[in-house]
């Protein structure tokens, strides 16, 4: 059915399945592919896009349970933590093969919007449901530290 | 991979003779091409605006009037970086700005693009991609440097010897002209590429060995990076299969009819790998392969479990294997040791798991076929493709994209998701292109597995207290058989078996080793490191326990035995060094070393654990690698962070397993692979060197597990003999 969808600030109308997932409502019906399929079952965080600002695993999110909440992907990320994460990001080199990267920049990014300075074990309790199989948690780690300094400038 | 056999050939040395060096470097062909036409697919950021005039000098490098110098990468970048490293190797002897660099993926031409490691096959993998590349692309990228400054030298009628290149610009002091590589570009690629080429001594390298940003950070970390899943053509529909369910299973029959009641699904057609669903989308698809009822056959099948098909090794391990290595004697010496150790080791059957799973797209058209994927095989790819259209390879046009990881996956002899989505293309006439899709339990359940085995290891410790017998035996199966890498098995040695345990580097007097080949119906397939993902383990976990026999410290012992052997103890002593090896460590902690050589690179590793009642953390990872000369060194502590990471997760927890055929592993929930907050702290090391470069994606894997195994025993005198670690220690 048509419906509307608030997706990095824009109200855009899709026509679409109830039960589709937003994760393949982005990918498929918006031509937002920065947000990847890795499991289906929100096991591995790779379709993590952000609702309100939350990270959520968007493949076992029935479109129809977004509503007006605003979705923000990869692509429409901004905002002072974004910013910083995406620099850090850069700045260490932490991509590898990148598939989950843009997964992990967004949860990264949720957890510096509500803890500006997370210490490590608030790290890994923030990042553990996002898998990397070229294992560059050591980076993440690493980078999201050095996002958190940068915003505090 | 691809180390022991046919495919090994060695790469050719720089030729000082002008036409073979033409050769090599692609530049005796029909001259150069100006022009906007491309074949290839930009990965990087930045690349050359639509309009800007392109001069090609070979096939390996472009350089666009807009100043961009683009390199045709010939490999996969499936996260090991080959898109920076390759560039680097051209920037610096071309003297260009880094960033001016750009990097796009080459079309399928193996006349081309041959890996020169173990071609003929354009391909990667046996971490070759920097090795086989390295005097190729010097050779090429000096030939257009020196065209360059021919250019310059023509166009300011100045002496060529006169002139000075950096950093992208040509300069002349005297007349005070200079140009970019832009400005001379399309005067450049005009020129007779030069009789002689001289190229830099390391010493005088700026930017190999220095930290320059990855071309790929960019588009990575914005969502544009272009993968196969995210692939869209104009009519595309999407397909998903469903495979028998046991490896050999084949359809009976099946019921489509619910699944065509799905909006949205066009298509229900038999494969030869199963049923195929097709719709206009993912989720349709999916929706109309779960309302599918499919009758298969077993009969063919293979319908053991994997306890089944192990206690079948054990059995077979008590025979005569082949024998794969043999120096002084073995049995001689074991019958006569002050001591012996017997030890039985066991390997479960991994899955690659990438994070994307596999994937490709295919547009049939008239007489002609183009492919989008990530494959590390593309010309194998291009030819099973084109059997199956029956038309020629060469009308088959491969897009290679970045691949979600791959870890060998994305290289199969038989090409066996590229096979089923040109499949389903054909099957449905052409009509549409075709991306097909596996799920993730699609993925995890279709095989091609790293090969279960079994090892045995016999030592002996002589009356003097040095290990003077070692025997080892390995049962398992080989994936070449059957396949175009069929003359990789010599005299029924498949060596890929037995690489990194027939080459054990330790001056022991009586050795044996010898492969016990076994079949079974689960298809295999390499798995980052091969091989060495399991012989490093049997080994550098059995020596330890050999020199704990001999009441040796595990590393000082490493040394004693590696005494002839230079580069290891370098690494060794590195590694060693950097951990503060014989420190005290304190309560409940442990410290374990390994070493190992891999695709010509060594890699030792010092892990640290802590035990925590019924559990450990692992809490650091020292790392020491020589790899010849590191082309960009954090490329290279990145792949060894990846694989000491990718080492622990298989270590830890992953496993395969089968009942009645089936297999047990289904998601993430699982297949538990390493996150985050057991990633552990760690300190890479490269040993500085001069030697051509060796590769740097596997050879991080293999010294991890023993390396932890051997920390555990330090903490717990308790030995691992069977992975994954799990909870055997306490249970």
């Amino acid at each position: 059915m048509k419906r509307k969808i608030n997706v990095n600030g824009d109200a855009l109308e899709v026509d679409v399945p109830d039960d589709k997932p937003l994760l393949w409502v982005l990918r498929e019906d918006l031509h937002l592919t920065g947000a990847k399929y890795g499991c289906g079952i929100a096991q591995c965080g790779a379709c993590t896009v952000l609702l309100d600002g939350s990270a959520v695993r968007s493949c076992v999110m029935p479109v129809s349970a977004v509503g007006e909440q605003q979705v923000t992907t990869i692509e429409g990320a901004d905002g002072p933590a974004a910013a910083a994460v995406t620099s850090a990001w850069r700045d260490l080199d932490v991509v590898q093969c990148g598939y989950c990267q843009t997964g992990q920049m967004m949860s990264a990014t949720a957890l510096l919007e509500t803890n500006p300075s997370p210490s490590d074990q608030e790290i890994d309790s923030a990042m553990r449901g996002n898998l990397c199989r070229c294992n560059t948690y050591y980076r993440i780690r690493a980078a999201i530290h050095r996002a958190a300094d940068e915003m505090e400038g | 991979m691809f180390e022991n056999g046919r495919f090994s050939a060695k790469f050719p040395r720089p030729t000082l003779d002008r036409r073979g060096f033409l050769q090599v470097i692609g530049l005796s062909g029909a001259g150069f091409l100006i022009g906007c036409s491309r074949s290839g697919e930009t990965v990087t950021a930045g690349g050359d605006p639509d309009g800007a005039a392109i001069a090609e000098f070979g096939p390996f490098i472009r350089i666009g009037s807009d100043n961009a110098v683009t390199v045709v990468i010939k490999h996969l970048d499936k996260g090991q970086g080959v898109t920076t490293g390759l560039p680097t190797i051209v920037a610096e002897e071309l003297d260009a700005a880094w960033t001016q660099m750009r990097a796009e993926f080459a079309p399928a031409d193996v006349s081309l693009y041959n890996n020169l490691s173990w071609g003929p096959i354009q391909g990667t993998g046996g971490s070759s991609s920097v090795a086989n590349s390295w005097m190729q692309l010097r050779e090429a990228a000096a030939a257009a440097r020196s065209m360059l400054v021919t250019a310059a030298s023509e166009k300011w009628q100045v002496a060529s010897d006169e002139i000075t290149v950096s950093s992208g610009v040509v300069g002349h002091r005297a007349s005070g002209n200079s140009a970019t590589f832009g400005d001379l570009a399309a005067r450049a690629a005009g020129v007779a590429p030069p009789a002689t080429l001289t190229l830099k001594k390391p010493q005088d390298f700026s930017l190999i060995g220095t930290r320059l940003p990855r071309l790929d950070s960019p588009a990575k970390t914005d969502g544009s990076a272009e993968f196969t899943i995210d692939i869209s053509r104009p009519g595309m529909v999407v397909a998903l299969v469903a495979h028998p369910p046991r490896f050999g299973a084949t359809v009976r029959s099946f019921d489509a009819s619910q699944s065509l009641e799905v909006a949205g699904v066009s298509d229900v057609v038999e494969i030869p790998r199963g049923v195929a669903v097709v719709a206009d989308s993912f989720w349709s698809a999916k929706k109309g392969r779960d309302a599918l009822t499919v009758d298969w056959d077993f009969s063919k099948a293979e319908n053991r479990s994997s306890e089944e098909i192990f206690a079948h090794y054990k059995e077979l391990a008590q025979g005569d294997g082949l024998v794969a290595h043999e120096s002084g004697d073995a049995a001689a010496s074991l019958a006569s040791a002050q001591a012996t150790v017997r030890r039985e080791f066991r390997f479960p059957f991994l899955a690659h798991a990438a994070m994307e799973p596999m994937d490709c797209v295919v547009e049939i058209g008239d007489q002609k076929c183009d492919i989008w994927t990530g494959s590390q095989f593309q010309t194998n790819d291009q030819y099973v493709a084109a059997e199956i259209l029956g038309i020629q390879p060469e009308q088959v046009e491969i897009h290679t994209h970045f691949a979600g990881g791959s870890f060998g996956r994305r290289a199969v002899p038989d090409s066996d998701y590229v096979a089923e989505a040109v499949t389903i293309a054909k099957a449905i006439g052409g009509r549409a292109p075709v991306k097909l899709i596996w799920t993730r339990e699609d993925d995890m359940r279709a095989g091609r597995y790293r090969p279960m085995s079994h090892h045995v290891l016999e030592g002996g410790v002589d009356d003097s207290g040095e290990v003077s017998a070692w025997r080892h035996k390995v049962t398992m199966q080989s994936f070449m058989a059957g396949t175009a890498f069929e003359a990789m098995i010599q005299n029924g040695i498949d060596g890929s078996s037995v690489e990194g345990a027939r080459n054990l580097p330790y001056a022991i007097e009586n050795m044996r080793v010898e492969l016990q080949p076994a079949e079974n119906g689960v298809p295999t397939l390499w798995w980052r490191s091969v091989g060495h993902s399991h012989n490093a383990f049997a080994t550098e976990a059995f020596f330890d326990e050999m020199a704990h026999l001999a009441g040796k410290d595990p590393y000082e012992y490493r040394r004693d035995l590696l005494a002839e052997h230079p580069r290891y103890l370098q690494v060794l002593d590195l590694v060693a060094k950097k951990a503060g090896w014989g420190d005290s460590l304190g309560e409940n902690r442990g410290r374990g070393i390994a070493i190992h050589k891999s695709y010509g690179t060594i890699v030792a590793e010092v892990v640290d654990v802590t035990l925590t009642g019924n559990s450990f953390t692992v809490d650091k990872v020292y790392c020491a690698v020589d790899c010849g000369i590191a082309i960009n060194p954090d490329v290279v502590r990145a792949q060894m962070e990846g694989g000491i990471g990718f080492g622990l997760s298989a270590a830890l927890r992953e496993q395969v397993t089968l009942e009645n055929g089936e297999v047990q592993q289904t998601n993430f929930n699982t297949y538990r692979s390493l996150r985050i907050d057991e990633m552990p702290d760690i300190e890479v090391h490269i040993v500085p060197s001069n030697r051509e470069p060796s590769g740097v994606g596997e050879p991080g894997v293999p010294p991890l597990a023993p390396a932890l195994a051997n920390a555990l025993f330090d903490a717990s005198g308790r030995r691992v003999y069977r992975l994954p670690i799990g909870d055997q220690l306490w249970s």
